[in-house]
């Protein structure tokens, strides 16, 4: 008997490993922000609307992986 | 104790991409909740802005205010500091494919509908669509066919021996990719809010009113409580997928319009 089964499709932890790349990325990118904003808070608007910008360009890749978990969503 | 901890949820179906097909109103092919969403979303942003722009003061009124702040907020935010020189051509496209985008992504929280309509895919192809054409078509009014093509495959200043390999690369980017990213992130943001708000809810439903166990009521009653704090979130991320959509469909106009350095 095992003690806990596990059913289904495996591609909710495809998506799991494809969110870690995104994850990192749009943490550096918001580092990256606060730290120019202690060195120069002036900047921070312009900074921001970037970051925004990039933040948008990383995140695609969580979204597609989202996508592909659902396509192939076979069990 | 232990077995009825690790398997409480027999007989609950978890909410998944079949929770998205909804049944036509009315039988009326075509006319589901998206549609109905969508055209009511034309009468209040039609409504709304000619409210706005009929009576206008020099002094605003709170209305007028709100009105002004969203329109500045598009012209300086948006387009101004992405196209740059020629942006008051593309004010009017952007001011309503904000408010059309904020308004239907702020169905997903409202009362009544609680469904965002790009969450149904072929909207969100439908916008990226139109973006896509917008930005080609303005590119290639401004410099000709071959001067667009060769100005978005091929970036200056790249050396010659590189070129089989750049070529390629922005092709994919700029002209294909582009599009399938506009939408798919719209979608997909839309798409993931919607089913995390469906699953703290019905999950939280079943495991208050429909376990046995009390532990697991309890978790229920947190999980209820807990989709108020989802409900922000995607509050949150409706106004801000509005203002990215926008905002890279502004800065594609740009690049495109843009001249060699």
């Amino acid at each position: 008997m095992t003690p806990l089964e596990l059913t289904g499709s495996v591609s909710s932890l495809g998506y799991g490993l494809a969110a870690i790349g995104p994850g990192i990325g749009v943490g550096i990118i918001f580092a990256a922000v606060i730290q120019g904003t202690a060195r120069q808070p002036e900047a921070r608007g312009a900074m921001m609307g970037t970051a925004w910008i990039g933040f948008a360009l990383t995140e695609a890749l969580a979204m597609i992986g989202l996508a592909m978990a659902f396509v192939f969503n076979v069990s | 104790m232990g077995t009825t901890l690790l398997v409480p949820l027999e007989g609950f179906r978890p909410p998944g991409a079949e929770s998205f097909d909804l049944p036509n109103i009315g039988g009326i092919p075509h006319f589901d909740r998206p549609m109905l969403m969508a055209l009511l979303s034309l009468v209040v942003i039609i409504g709304f802005w000619a409210l706005i722009s009929r009576r206008m003061r020099l002094v605003p009124n709170k209305g007028q205010f709100v009105g002004e702040f969203t329109y500045n907020f598009v012209r300086d935010g948006i387009a101004r500091d992405q196209i740059g020189h020629d942006f008051k051509k593309y004010v009017p496209w952007l001011v309503g494919l904000f408010s059309f985008l904020l308004v239907n992504n702020i169905w997903e929280v409202f009362p009544f509908f609680v469904f965002p309509t790009v969450s149904h895919i072929g909207w969100a192809y439908g916008l990226a669509i139109m973006s896509w054409v917008i930005y080609n078509v303005v590119g290639v009014r401004k410099h000709g066919f071959f001067g667009y093509f060769r100005r978005s495959v091929l970036p200056s200043g790249v050396p010659v021996a590189m070129w089989p390999i750049v070529i390629p690369i922005e092709f994919l980017s700029n002209i294909i990719l582009r599009p399938i990213t506009l939408s798919l992130r719209l979608f997909g943001n839309m798409f993931a809010g919607h089913l995390l708000i469906l699953i703290f809810v019905t999950g939280g439903e079943y495991l208050l009113l429909e376990s046995e166990s009390l532990l697991n009521n309890a978790v229920g009653v947190l999980s209820l409580i807990f989709s108020m704090a989802i409900f922000g979130l995607e509050l949150f991320v409706a106004a801000f997928q509005a203002y990215i959509f926008t905002l890279l469909s502004a800065q594609y106009v740009g690049a495109s319009l843009a001249d060699e350095h």
